[in-house]
């Protein structure tokens, strides 16, 4: 009765097998990655391993450079959200300033109305600016967060008050009590924040699709899809090996802190 | 706060910055997307000029928007209660005694943090005709090949598969979460009442997960509007249209056919459906406080 009978293990089973299924085509990509091509579909336990697929994808695409255009735009990204969430949060969480519930509606407008729908306009703006293939212009629209924003503002309203007014009576100004009060205190915020965003804009394709045109702005997820499109006539071992390093930074990074990222999605959820 | 006055203005200073890029590039947009999509393309010989409804004529007219829309609804039924009710079995599963639980989790999850670009270039391989993987096992049934996303009877099939893979270990970690606080008294109480597990689910567990589930849906609507990714790599909408979706089509308009007039007539149909689903949200989350 508690738990160790029939259905307990059928269900035990169940939920392996499952997980197993799920894990199925990563590590088939894995198969393929790390053996020569005639081993893509023969899985045979001998079968030698290889970097040979590796090296060909790193040779025939410039995967060093989307690496360091996916870098510097997802730093760019976070240090801006960082800055402009912040500030608005803090507005919003502990100003009473006029129109501040119609500001807040509009905020969260973009919650529903994320920048990837509205494409068409976005890209008339960015040309208007000089901003097209550039990595700016993938990262600008999406700088001011309403998550971001809606995230922290909960962070800083739970934050005691009392704290706030300790630290003016010890003479901090505005700005003091929020680097010295709410920014310290809203750290788990920040860290489930940032991990959302880093692997929302790590994988994100559409905008950046759109906006860019050349190797020397082309995010990793865009120079990816060109490398594996069918008419390149691209070998499959070889995409299998691009595909896992486009994914592997992060793919290392959830599996090293595993707790955190399921605990921030959930966080960041949930709020 | 200091003064009454300077309150005013540090929070609207303070909000100034990120005000300015939602303007930008969310507001702005919406409003120059209605506005646009009541004028006609322009071209270097033929400026853009007000044509009122003709875009939207033309598209109640043309029978790929009316296509492309009857694949969105397919796509949204096919993948949201399939992927929902494998989160919530995924999450039971999770939240209980399992021997290597957190292996099983991790491996749930992980297809949430893979690109969608990844996971379609790895599921390509799965349905490509003969030599793809689904092919191969089958062929070793005896099963002929099928050319899975070459087919319009089975592409949508086949992307929905996909989609549900990928989603459903993100929807878990939300019931996961609201199991975690669901008060252990509770089953222990069932349990000295007689009731079944079945039971407990369906009278206990499942009504306290509704908020959640109301939440998690909300959320895989909008995805399944936004979620456009593995058009690009699987079947580029083809074929015949078979699996296009909204999004992309609009961008195959915009980018691909350069009308950019009816692009933004699509994109207001767009905004229309997130309005309406932005409202339905609205409305729950107010019952959702009366939870709590």
């Amino acid at each position: 009765m508690n738990g160790r009978g029939f259905t307990w293990w059928l269900e035990t089973v169940a939920a392996w097998v499952l997980a197993v299924l799920w894990l199925s085509p990563l590590l088939y990509a894995f198969w393929a990655a790390f053996h020569p091509p005639e081993f893509a579909i023969r899985f045979v336990p001998t079968a030698p391993l290889s970097l040979a697929n590796f090296a060909a994808a790193w040779e025939q695409a410039p995967f060093a450079r989307y690496y360091l255009n996916t870098f510097i735009l997802v730093t760019m990204l976070l240090a801006a959200q960082f800055v402009l969430c912040t500030l608005a949060a803090y507005a919003f969480a502990r100003f009473d300033f006029w129109g501040r519930e119609v500001a807040f509606a509009l905020v969260l407008v973009q919650l529903m109305v994320t920048p990837e729908i509205l494409i068409v306009e976005n890209y008339t703006t960015m040309s208007r600016l000089g901003l097209v293939d550039t990595i700016t212009g993938i990262a600008l629209p999406y700088m001011a967060s309403a998550f971001g924003i809606f995230l922290l503002r909960q962070a800083f309203k739970s934050t005691p008050k009392e704290l706030e007014e300790a630290a003016r009576v010890e003479g901090c100004g505005l700005i003091g009590v929020l680097l010295r009060v709410y920014v310290p205190l809203a750290k788990p915020t920040y860290l489930a924040y940032g991990l959302v965003s880093v692997s929302h804009h790590w994988n994100n394709f559409l905008w950046p699709l759109v906006i860019t045109n050349s190797v020397t702005t082309r995010p990793l997820t865009v120079g990816l899809a060109i490398f594996g499109a069918p008419e390149s006539g691209v070998d499959w071992s070889i995409i299998s090996a691009a595909t896992l390093m486009a994914v592997a930074p992060l793919l290392l990074a959830f599996l090293l802190f595993q707790r955190q990222f399921v605990q921030s999605f959930m966080h960041a959820g949930i709020k | 706060m200091t003064n009454s006055r300077m309150r005013h203005v540090y929070g609207w200073l303070l909000l100034t910055p990120a005000a300015i890029l939602l303007i930008g590039f969310t507001h702005y947009p919406t409003v120059a997307t209605l506005i646009d999509s009541f004028f006609s393309t322009g071209t270097a010989i033929r400026p853009s000029r007000f044509v009122g409804l003709d875009n939207y004529q033309l598209m109640v007219d043309d029978p790929i928007f009316w296509k492309v829309l009857g694949n969105n609804l397919w796509f949204a039924l096919g993948t949201i209660p399939t992927s929902i009710a494998l989160a919530i079995v995924m999450a039971l599963w999770v939240n209980r005694r399992l021997p290597g639980r957190a292996l099983v989790r991790m491996a749930y999850f992980t297809p949430t943090v893979l690109p969608m670009i990844a996971v379609a270039n790895i599921w390509l391989f799965f349905y490509t005709p003969d030599i793809g993987l689904i092919d191969q096992i089958a062929a070793l049934f005896g099963l002929p090949g099928h050319n899975w996303l070459g087919d319009p009877n089975t592409v949508l099939g086949a992307i929905i598969v996909m989609t549900i893979w990928k989603e459903a270990g993100f929807f878990m970690i939300f019931y996961l979460a609201a199991l975690q606080n669901l008060p252990p008294e509770l089953e222990e109480a069932a349990k000295l009442e007689g009731a079944g597990r079945w039971t407990y689910f369906r009278r206990v567990t499942f009504p306290l997960l509704m908020p959640i589930t109301l939440f998690v849906l909300i959320n895989a609507v909008l995805n399944s509007f936004k979620l456009v990714d593995h058009l690009f790599i699987l079947t580029k909408g083809g074929p015949d249209n078979a699996s296009n979706l909204l999004l992309y089509y609009i961008y195959i308009s915009a980018f691909s056919f350069f009308d950019s007039a009816y692009a933004a007539t699509l994109t207001m149909v767009l905004l229309v459906l997130l309005a309406v689903l932005a409202i339905a949200q609205f409305v729950i989350l107010d019952k959702r406080i009366h939870y709590r």
